[in-house]
């Protein structure tokens, strides 16, 4: 009898009733994460069935998706000067839901109204353990913290709202063994988006990913997040990484965090669930990040990736590849460093906490911003924001030029005002260059902070290692 | 959920590898709080230019299109975000079935809760079909089954449940719901509480 891995331990921990050959196992939720965008729908849905939310009490409301990232002192005229109506309705909508169903609303004025995946850890909510679900494919996020975190669509959502369960079959895992240590100018995204250019947009499809090896164990809590944030990048269901001292110190007094003996009796089970030594997984990938260079993508999914200092691979006549690379207005087989930048975005649920705001600000300190970039770093939430601000990091950022604005997805998938112009290319701290994700005709470039931030000075694709 | 057991079409085919749900239905049109209509903002921006034109050649924009019920995508169709107004939009255009040789696996979990088959292939049926755009196909949810039209009849996978649920046009939220006393069990017995 083989030994459990991480996430074997959590998904026995949570099946209410198991799968059969006929139905799917009946698997209980912990902590269900919603926001403006994906849940009116499910509302809906209890509200014509007369149902009340099970668990109140398991649910953590934010507004982050549509919400505009200048600053609104009400939800009616001072939204709407600044909103699209669309959104501000939407936004109206999910206050009043939450009122309706006893929810308490994490709103605007709140010190943790954010981006979902970032209040989540910020609060304590997020605990090694538990099952974590969300509107939003990034929920695989909260796996950093050794939690079972991955997103549903809003039937699903409107499931967990009635029975705080999900009917789910049991997914594959997959392991994936990072060794070597960084060198200076390279961090967390940059292993991330090497794995997934090395296993593919959908290397990790139908399976569970824990991410192991002495890379991973030295990296700290946002770091680990940053990489979990992507695994559905990757395809993959989830990402884990087991918890440990770094974990445990992590949550150490946060709000939400058990307290007193209930806390001795917590960090006692959350170290019991790191994988056994003799687990065994459907699937193993190793990587060496010993050589690793800082990475860029140059096409439309976060697999069509180089190191910053390599061309784009030849055209393989490949008609998905030319349309990429078409949209892109890039040329195969030359490399992407040097290109012109026009927007760079620091933000999202991958690169919004406090680290990257961190190393973005050691390299723009005493720069300036090119002419020709407009530079957006928008925080993971308001308690980020707060911070940074105590940190004097904003003085950084804007005496450099770049502009510092409120908590939300922002430009990341570009719901309200923050979005690309048509053929504007932006070198991107978030986790997706599909098409027009920035805004309709935009190009984007994925990176990790200090990519981003070596470009908005050089104002072309720039490689971090010049500036550090 | 309406009833599917089986039906035929002629396909419309989409050869692009890993579309993601942001080109099925861009952002910018989950600011509704229903489903009404959203099958207008299906594939946004590849089917209209920037001043809501029509693009010729797209396949969607093909004469007879609006009445095709079978899509034929490239492989790895429907990654990236979970936004279930993915198969919202196909769905309400008038899809009831995506065929490829992979499937993301949010969005093939979206898909089976609105009455859209996700069906995987293998390569050379999914070759066939790419290289015959307009075949007329038989999907056949009983038998678990395609017919192609030169005589081929390939069998799919389906999660047998869910293939259930589409078969007599219920949702699953019911057998969910019937589950209430375990899960209360459940939540009293368990050794620690979130």
């Amino acid at each position: 009898m083989g030994g459990k891995s991480l996430f074997e331990k959590v998904w026995e921990d949570h099946v209410v009733v198991p799968e059969t050959a006929d139905t799917p196992a009946v698997f209980y939720i912990d902590l269900h994460i919603i926001h403006e965008v994906t849940t009116p729908q499910a509302f809906n849905m209890l509200r014509e069935t007369g149902m009340p939310v099970r668990r109140p009490d398991l649910v953590l409301a934010t507004m982050d998706h549509s919400t505009p990232t200048v600053p609104i002192t009400n939800l009616e005229g001072s939204l709407d000067a600044v909103s699209d109506p669309e959104p501000a309705q939407q936004i109206r909508q999910m206050v009043k839901n939450c009122a309706e169903f006893g929810i308490e609303l994490h709103g605007f004025g709140d010190a943790h109204r954010g981006i979902v995946h970032v209040i989540g850890p910020e609060i304590g909510a997020t605990q090694p353990g538990k099952t974590i679900v969300c509107g939003d494919s990034h929920s695989s996020t909260h796996g950093a913290f050794g939690a079972m975190g991955f997103g549903i669509g809003t039937t699903e959502v409107g499931h967990v709202l009635a029975t705080q369960c999900l009917l789910q079959r049991k997914p594959k895992s997959m392991a994936v063994n990072v060794s070597g240590k960084l060198k200076p100018g390279v961090s967390a995204k940059d292993i991330i988006l090497a794995l997934i250019g090395k296993i593919g947009v959908d290397g990790g499809t139908g399976h569970v990913i824990e991410y192991r090896g002495e890379t991973i164990r030295a990296l700290n809590m946002e770091e680990r997040m940053t990489i979990c944030n992507m695994s559905i990048e990757a395809g993959a269901r989830a990402g884990m990484i087991a918890p440990d001292a770094t974990t445990i110190e992590f949550l150490r007094g946060r709000e939400k965090a058990p307290k007193g003996a209930a806390w001795d009796a917590a960090v006692k089970r959350w170290l019991s669930l790191a994988s056994d030594p003799d687990a065994s997984y459907d699937k193993q990938v190793d990587l060496d990040v010993s050589e690793l260079e800082p990475q860029v993508t140059f096409g439309t999914n976060p697999g069509m990736v180089v190191p910053i200092s390599k061309a784009i691979p030849a055209d393989s006549g490949d008609a998905s590849f030319r349309k990429a690379i078409n949209y892109m207005q890039v040329k195969a087989g030359q490399p992407i460093l040097g290109t012109k930048v026009d927007v760079v975005f620091v933000g999202s649920c991958t690169n919004s906490r406090m680290t990257d705001l961190r190393s973005v600000a050691k390299i723009l300190d005493g720069r300036k911003v090119a002419g020709n970039v407009r530079m957006l770093i928008v925080p993971g939430s308001q308690s980020v924001k707060d911070q940074a601000e105590a940190e004097g990091l904003d003085k950084i950022f804007t005496a450099a030029g770049a502009e510092w604005r409120e908590a939300g997805c922002s430009m990341c998938l570009g719901m309200n005002s923050d979005k690309l112009g048509k053929g504007e290319l932006c070198v991107s701290t978030s986790n997706r260059n599909f098409e027009g994700r920035q805004g309709p005709g935009g190009r984007t470039v994925l990176a990790s902070p200090e990519t981003a931030a070596a470009s908005a000075i050089a104002g072309v694709i720039a490689d971090p290692r010049a500036y550090i | 959920m309406e009833k599917i057991t089986r039906f035929t079409s002629a396909t419309t085919v989409l050869a692009i590898d890993d579309v993601d749900t942001d080109q099925i239905i861009p952002a910018r049109f989950l600011t509704t709080t229903t489903r009404d209509g959203i099958g207008k903002a299906l594939f946004a921006d590849w089917r209209y230019d920037s001043q809501g034109n029509a693009i010729a050649g797209f396949p969607l924009n093909e004469p007879g299109a609006e009445t095709r019920t079978i899509l034929v995508a490239g492989r790895n169709f429907g990654c990236g975000s979970s936004r279930e107004h993915a198969p919202w939009s196909l769905h309400d255009f008038g899809f009831r079935a995506v065929i490829s040789t992979e499937i993301a696996d949010i969005f093939r979990n979206n898909s089976l809760k609105n009455g859209l088959l996700p069906i995987i292939v293998d390569k050379a049926t999914h070759a066939w079909l790419i290289a015959n755009p307009g075949a007329e196909v038989t999907v056949d949810l009983e038998a678990r089954e395609i017919h192609l039209p030169n005589g081929k009849t390939v069998s799919f996978p389906i999660d047998g449940f869910a293939r259930l649920c589409i078969l007599e046009g219920v949702d699953q939220t019911g057998f969910l719901l019937k589950q209430a006393d375990a899960i209360t069990q459940f939540e009293k017995t368990r050794s620690w509480q979130p």
